[in-house]
């Protein structure tokens, strides 16, 4: 009951037991030409881009911070992408591929480490300052396609979000960032510093923490893994499409952290509960088309998700619940009080 | 004035008039670079773009365009004085406006669908406020919340577009009342009315002044201001001001629809931003927002002007956004170190 990541599990849990139980063949998962298929294995594929911008979002609300700009930066990373492969001889060379994903994640990189400058140096609030690119950043996505919508057809472009390996790839890509992010935050000392600056920024700063640095690299590694995500979406509809990419993503995105178990506050951060997050949010989705709800119409439902959570983390319900055990302890009460078990 | 700019003129020594006038109304200046930025880009637009750009007709025009923003970005002043924000608005609008068209469409009369329509924003606006003053949850997430609501619900009244046929909502569109070459729907009206009301609340209530206090000081309880009861309101003014929108836009686009104000919160913050309110709360002004949302009117129209790339305007915008957070920041920081 106290391991930080038991709500969120057990919601997941949960989710798909009432999803097996509504339809057996949720869980099912078929063989077909050495690939698996089902609903689970859909659900791993289709959590790549949410994952990987959650992913970057973790970290930068760590640090005290967030990412709006999430959803603009993919729309820009799919505009490059394909406008590179587009603009080549020959769509389905792997070089002219590999360039475009190289050169779109570049690009990606340095609009995170514009929102970076932004936030560390100038001292500019996180909301705002990545605000401005959220607004600029789908109008430059719009300049690079020219206002169309750029479609290719590039066998391995498309490789990166339908292909498989026994499994979808796209689910290795999100797997090898999680290791990645991972490592990098639990197997060095920058995940504790990390939370050191989201805990109290003056206090890590005058035990010699190098903040700006942190901060900085938080909005960098968040473009970048935004641009990644944005390429997988492109990937996947085989288009840039500058409106739709990531439309929402960042709120998705916020979601899936504060679901798993980091508090927006800054501070401890869960990569394993942003995972279930994610997992949670596309089981959530998957669910809801099923019961035949229209897709545009599932916002309602996320937030009451939205609301429920909140108001479960919120502080004054803690209070409350606190209160009530403790009046009826000192009631004398023969039922043995457990701690309000809300501690998400 | 908040304490901050009494302490500035306390210290102040004695210097000329616009240093005295600088360290009073330190507040003032966002705006006022606003209202010069809006009259350059007249002139700019006159003299590069075409010189028939400062017409009676084409500023008639600004105020129709925008009067929906207008109405969105009183109620966002608001809440961003108190250090909030509100990120429902763009959907409340849709939501209220495509409901309103779907009553009007099932034959309910216009006095029952408007009050209604008006207490749907209320009620998400009410949502926010109570999530954000009594669970402590940041306005932005609690106000995320509520676009979620709202963008679900507007899908959830109608997939698809719903015209509007009832010909009193159709009026307050069609109609112009003409001086000369001017004219002024009654939109336009409701949408100055709106900042009129807003402006005079803020100046010279004490719910306004109030609402200064929490944006200025978190603990403006102690001086024994009703903190909870005015944060929850700005945020149930916002709703309504959403629900006005919804109003206007149906009337300006002859139809609701659920897409409608996708993004639009955006723009009513930076327009909220460029007239100088600061978005760290506590100051700021509705007349200021009304020059911010004509600064993003106008920057419109000059591109559509030019045959430029709307995309441009979004650019743009940001751009200025960019210019004028970093100029706040600043200002604040300069207020900070005279304190």
């Amino acid at each position: 009951m106290k391991h930080r990541l038991f709500w969120p599990v057990a919601a997941l849990v949960t989710l798909i037991l009432i999803n097996t139980i509504a339809r057996s063949q949720f869980a099912s998962i078929t063989v077909r030409d050495g690939r698996l298929y089902g609903a689970l294995i859909d659900i791993l594929r289709q959590s790549a881009p949410l994952m990987l911008v959650s992913l970057g979002m973790t970290i930068v609300i760590a640090t005290r911070g967030i990412d709006l700009s999430v959803g603009a930066v993919m729309a820009v990373s799919g505009a490059v992408a394909l406008t590179i492969i587009d603009g080549s001889s020959d769509p389905n060379n792997l070089g002219v591929v590999l360039l475009a994903v190289v050169v779109a994640i570049v690009v990606s990189l340095l609009l995170g480490v514009w929102n970076g400058f932004l936030v560390s140096l100038l001292g500019i609030q996180p909301i705002i300052a990545t605000l401005v690119l959220m607004l600029a950043g789908r109008g430059v996505a719009l300049l690079i396609t020219e206002g169309f919508i750029t479609t290719v057809n590039s066998t391995p472009f498309e490789f990166l979000s339908t292909g498989y390996l026994l499994l979808p790839f796209a689910f290795f890509i999100w797997v090898a960032a999680v290791v990645a992010v991972g490592l990098t935050e639990r197997r060095t000392a920058l995940g504790v510093l990390t939370e050191a600056v989201g805990i109290n920024p003056e206090a890590s700063r005058l035990a010699g923490v190098r903040s700006r640095g942190i901060i900085w690299s938080a909005y960098a590694a968040s473009g970048a893994l935004a641009g990644i995500a944005g390429i997988i979406y492109a990937s996947n509809i085989k288009a840039a499409d500058a409106n739709a990419a990531g439309q929402f993503i960042e709120l998705y995105a916020i979601l899936a952290v504060v679901l798993g178990g980091t508090s927006l506050m800054g501070g401890k951060f869960t990569l394993a509960g942003t995972v279930v997050g994610v997992l949670i949010i596309q089981t959530l989705e998957s669910t809801m088309l099923f019961l035949g709800v229209p897709p545009a119409e599932s916002p309602v439902f996320f937030a009451a998700v939205v609301v429920v959570v909140v108001v479960i983390q919120s502080p004054r319900l803690h209070r409350f619940m606190r209160g009530i055990t403790r009046s009826a302890r000192s009631r004398g009460s023969a039922e043995p009080s457990e701690d309000a078990g809300v501690a998400i | 004035m908040t304490s901050l700019e009494t302490a500035n003129t306390t210290t102040r020594k004695q210097a000329g008039y616009f240093e005295t006038f600088l360290s009073r109304r330190a507040s003032l200046l966002p705006t006022l670079a606003a209202v010069a930025i809006l009259i350059l880009l007249f002139i700019g637009a006159e003299i590069f773009v075409r010189g028939d750009f400062i017409t009676p007709r084409n500023i008639s025009a600004l105020l129709l365009d925008n009067a929906y923003l207008l109405i969105l970005a009183v109620g966002m002043t608001f809440v961003i004085i108190t250090g909030g924000i509100d990120l429902s608005v763009g959907s409340v609008m849709a939501f209220t406006g495509i409901w309103l068209a779907q009553l009007l469409e099932a034959g309910t009369p216009l006095a029952i669908a408007i009050p209604a329509i008006l207490v749907a924003g209320a009620l998400v606006g009410l949502l926010i406020g109570v999530l954000v003053q009594f669970f402590d949850v940041q306005p932005f997430i609690a106000s995320l919340a509520g676009l979620f609501l709202a963008r679900g619900l507007a899908f959830v009244v109608s997939l698809s577009s719903i015209k509007v046929e009832a010909t009193e909502v159709l009026w307050l569109q069609s109609t112009r009342i003409r001086i000369g070459d001017w004219y002024i729907t009654p939109t336009g009206i409701l949408a100055l009315l709106v900042v009129l009301v807003g402006a005079w609340v803020m100046q010279f209530t004490r719910f306004g002044r109030t609402t200064y206090a929490i944006g200025g000081n978190q603990q403006a309880a102690l001086m024994g201001l009703k903190v909870p009861r005015t944060t929850v309101s700005v945020y149930v003014i916002s709703g309504v001001c959403g629900g006005l929108a919804g109003l206007v836009l149906t009337a300006y686009s002859g139809a609701g629809y659920p897409r409608n104000g996708i993004g639009t919160e955006l723009d009513a913050i930076a327009a909220v931003v460029i007239g100088g309110t600061l978005l760290a709360g506590g100051r700021g002004y509705v007349l200021g927002s009304m020059i911010g949302v004509f600064v993003y009117g106008t920057i419109k129209t000059i591109i559509s002007f030019m045959g430029a790339e709307q995309s441009w305007t979004q650019i743009i915008i940001g751009a200025l956004l960019l210019v004028f957070i970093v100029v706040q920041r600043a200002i604040v920081a300069r207020s900070e170190r005279r304190s």
